[in-house]
């Protein structure tokens, strides 16, 4: 495929990430953190995104599978996993980490049970179309293209 | 004597009558010796007489003649016969000559004779010669009477002066009882008596300039003789009996500038004629000559050309004065002209700083209102203010611009530049509003495009910002597309830029920007429009777009001063519309080719680096740490990053001229680390600048973190030109008390 294509379809993709919302502006600014000295930024903040993600969610796994949660403790790795999910730009991650907190704070623990759950369920989400859009990504660089900049 | 047998008787020889014969023949003889000697004595005389030969045959003959009668005067008595000898020889000799002379005569005769004829001829051509002498004279003196006129006629340029001498002098020359001028008036339908000899008013006298008579004269160039009784020959009242002398009339061309052509002489095909009529005294049997015809043409044309001399002379006076008018009028409105742009100047200079200065009140009151605390709809009414007073700088700022382009007082500010930066920063000024339209927006970056270029940053980025918004304000959906590269030579001679002469040199390039969009495109006829000042399409104008037309017109005279071209192409309504731009950027030299070591010049608005700032990122999240890590390693800061309080006490160090924390990390509370460093660095400027990092916005943590001594907070996240700005402020100012 020429690099025109694979472009449009990177493009096509992008923003249609960024229009359902699971991506924020924050996304941008990681690629604009993205130059020659620094040429897999955003890969490697990425997938720093999605180790500690996942860590995160296990513990909150972990955490709320016990006999007396520790809401303490949750609160804080929820806020870890809104800090990280706003520092990427995932922002129906993030969100749904904000009501996640609330039901944290109302130590409501069907809430977070239930919280957990959509947690789970977006950052999934949001791992499969990151991995396709830098599948996307690599393949036009390897085809001769520059990635755009997303809007 | 014997006598002889005669019927008469012989008488005796009367005395009388001998002596008689006697005296007779002595005076015969006289007579005859005398003849040749006259004429020997006058021809003499006289130079001329071809006959000599005849002569003295002819004296001959006489003379023997009158020796035969002298010796005739012996014979009356006895006489010898030596007397009858020589008598007898004597009138041999006589009758021979005289024979002699007589056939000599007779070829003579006839010559002498036609000597006559020639003499009568030579008469006759003498009469002629003198004759024609005569006439030649009479020419001559014409000639002169004409140079005369000629001379009288041009010494003067002034109409009225020619015409009254043309008049006196021939009257003058030519003895004339009268004469005058008709001129044909305005409507070309009249003869006008304008001028007379004797008469001094003429009374305003006109015929029409039908009349055959006039006609005859009219066509043809030669004076005409007409009848004194014609409507323009009578000038008096017929008194009495007095016979009106002849009359002669002759037109007078009226010569226009126009009929001169460059090289020919001027064709009669004017139409306008004067009439000139001119009699001879009455009474007089004077009768017009020939020569006197051929004067008075001769000075009919030498009064046109005159009259045309004349009527030059006042065109160009005319025109003289008219110049000078208009010289005066713009010398006035020059000046005029220039105390109108002086004044326009002062008016802007004045206004360029009164306008500016509430204006910067409200944006910034508007703003500092902005942080505080409002309800939702007082934060609305805030936005609007600070929305319509940024739109209100701008337009101010546009204007004031736009003036000063025209003025050619504006001079691009030069400098190195961060090149890729600019497009970052304008796609990030234009997303918000993509986004709320819904539009796709994609950057393109040429891999061969430098990252630092030289040329004015600010410009660049207001002429990019410009052009995009554009395309952002008339695309209702679809997407826009920014494309920017090197030119090369072969697409920079465009066909739709056929002035556009680039030449590019090497320490230049020319950086050429497409930005595509899928709008409402523009119609081709619209197309050289745009680029004019406050000339809005109104089809494109829509309810959304505010502007007031100039901002194509500010970028095209940007891209002017950058050198380059800026031009729009569109397939037609509907089909959207590529705007293209070519600038000349420097290359900056490529001795420090890293960032680090660059220096930036540009204060503000514009790229900024911190090249080896050291600053230290505290942060557990390791997203979050190596994002702000990216951020600052991207503005140039030599970063390190430690994850927890007490590693960042064990860490921090003089070197470290701003520490980033996160408030929230667990164990040691932010706020105490701070504290803590307070007291490792008791005096002022060896101590770390402390910016804490957070995810809370409200009042509490802003407070907590002013009592712990923090220099600054900051949301998260955090976007890169808030970084820049932050660091900015923070090194400007060493606090900072905002950036949420």
């Amino acid at each position: 495929m020429d690099v025109a294509t694979l472009q449009k379809q990177l493009l096509d993709y992008s923003n249609s990430l960024f229009r359902e919302g699971f991506l924020d502006k924050q996304f941008n600014q990681l690629q604009q953190l993205q130059d020659e000295t620094n040429p897999d930024f955003v890969v490697e903040v990425v997938n720093l995104y999605f180790e500690d993600s996942e860590r995160l969610l296990d513990e909150l796994a972990k955490t709320l599978d016990q006999q007396n949660v520790d809401f303490q403790k949750m609160d804080a790795h929820v806020h870890q996993l809104k800090g990280s999910s706003s520092s990427v730009g995932a922002q129906r991650v993030q969100n749904v980490c904000v009501a996640f907190r609330n039901c944290c704070e109302e130590r409501n623990i069907e809430g977070c049970l239930k919280c957990l759950q959509q947690v789970k369920h977006q950052y999934f989400l949001v791992k499969n179309k990151l991995e396709t859009l830098l599948k996307l990504e690599k393949q036009l660089v390897a085809a001769g293209g520059s990635i755009p900049m997303y809007c | 004597m014997e006598s002889c047998n005669c019927i008469e008787p012989q008488w005796p020889a009367d005395e009388l009558l001998m002596k008689y014969q006697y005296i007779s023949d002595f005076f015969i003889a006289l007579a005859y010796f005398s003849i040749p000697l006259e004429l020997i004595y006058f021809v003499k005389k006289s130079a001329v007489f071809p006959y000599r030969w005849v002569l003295v045959q002819f004296g001959a003959f006489i003379v023997l003649c009158g020796a035969t009668h002298l010796i005739n005067l012996w014979t009356f008595s006895m006489h010898s016969r030596t007397v009858a000898i020589v008598m007898t020889t004597a009138k041999v000799l006589t009758a021979v000559v005289s024979c002699a002379t007589a056939l000599m005569l007779v070829h003579i005769i006839p010559d002498l004779l036609s000597v006559k004829t020639r003499e009568l001829f030579l008469k006759n051509k003498a009469a002629e010669l003198d004759r024609e002498m005569g006439l030649i004279r009479t020419q001559e003196e014409t000639g002169r009477h004409v140079r005369m006129l000629t001379h009288e006629i041009r010494s003067t340029l002034d109409r009225h002066t020619i015409l009254k001498t043309t008049l006196v002098e021939l009257g003058r020359t030519l003895s004339l009882e009268e004469c005058a001028l008709w001129m044909p008036t305005r409507t070309g339908l009249e003869l006008q008596l304008s001028y007379t000899l004797r008469q001094q008013n003429p009374v305003g006298y006109t015929v029409p300039i039908q009349l055959p008579v006039i006609n005859q004269v009219f066509s043809s160039n030669r004076a005409v003789k007409i009848s004194p009784n014609c409507p323009v020959a009578r000038l008096r009242p017929l008194a009495g009996k007095y016979m009106p002398g002849e009359v002669v009339a002759v037109r007078v061309p009226l010569l226009h500038l126009s009929n001169f052509q460059i090289n020919d002489w001027p064709e009669l095909s004017t139409k306008r004629y004067a009439l000139m009529v001119l009699m001879l005294p009455s009474d007089s049997a004077r009768q017009w000559h020939v020569h006197e015809l051929e004067l008075v043409e001769v000075v009919a044309d030498q009064v046109a050309v005159a009259l045309s001399h004349a009527a030059i002379l006042e065109e160009s006076m005319r025109a003289r004065d008219l110049l000078m008018e208009q010289n005066i009028a713009l010398d006035l409105a020059r000046r005029e002209a220039e105390t109108a742009i002086r004044a326009r100047n002062d008016f802007l200079a004045v206004m360029n700083h009164e306008m500016r200065t509430p204006m910067h009140a409200i944006i910034a009151l508007s703003s500092l209102l902005q942080e505080t605390e409002l309800t939702p709809e007082q934060r609305l009414m805030v936005e609007t203010i600070l929305k319509s007073s940024n739109l209100l700088a701008t337009l101010i700022n546009d204007v004031l611009d736009l003036s000063r382009l025209e003025d050619g007082s504006l001079q691009l500010q030069i400098g190195t530049f961060n090149l890729h930066a600019v497009f970052r920063e304008v796609l990030n000024l234009i997303k918000p509003i993509a986004s709320v339209k819904k539009l796709l927006v994609a950057l393109n970056l040429s891999p061969d495009l430098p990252e630092y270029a030289v040329g004015d940053e600010k410009r660049l980025m207001q002429t990019l910002l410009n052009v995009v918004g554009n395309a952002v304000k008339f695309t209702k959906e679809g997407n826009i597309s920014i494309t920017a590269f090197v030119a090369k030579s072969e697409s920079l001679r465009d066909a739709r830029a056929p002035d556009f002469f680039p030449v590019p040199s090497e320490n230049h390039f020319y950086l050429r920007v497409q930005v595509k969009d899928s709008g409402s495109g523009i119609s081709p006829q619209d197309t050289p429009k745009l680029f004019t000042k406050f000339a809005q399409n109104q089809t494109m104008a829509t309810r959304n777009s505010g502007g007031s037309g100039l901002g194509l017109a500010i970028c095209k005279r940007f891209v002017n001063l950058m050198e380059g071209h800026i031009w729009i192409e569109s397939e037609g309504l509907g089909k959207g519309c590529t705007a293209i731009f070519i600038v000349k950027l420097g290359i900056p030299e490529h001795s420090n080719e890293s960032k680090l070591s660059f220096m930036p010049k540009l204060p503000g608005h514009g790229q900024t680096n911190f090249p080896g700032l050291k600053v230290l990122v505290m942060d557990d999240n390791s997203v979050s740490r190596s994002v702000t890590k990216g951020l600052l390693v991207h503005l140039g800061c030599d970063v390190m990053t430690v994850s927890s309080s007490e590693e960042c006490l064990r860490v921090i160090s003089q070197e470290h001229k701003v520490v980033f924390m996160d408030v929230c990390v667990p164990g040691i509370d932010g706020y105490e680390v701070a504290v803590h460093i307070h007291e490792k660095f008791t005096r002022r400027h060896e101590r770390p600048l402390i910016v804490a990092l957070t995810g809370n916005t409200d009042k509490v943590t802003k407070e907590n973190c002013m009592r712990v001594g923090m220099d600054g907070v900051i949301l998260k996240p955090i976007s890169l030109e808030k970084m820049r700005s932050v660091l900015l402020d923070l090194l400007e100012h060493r606090v900072l008390f905002e950036a949420i």
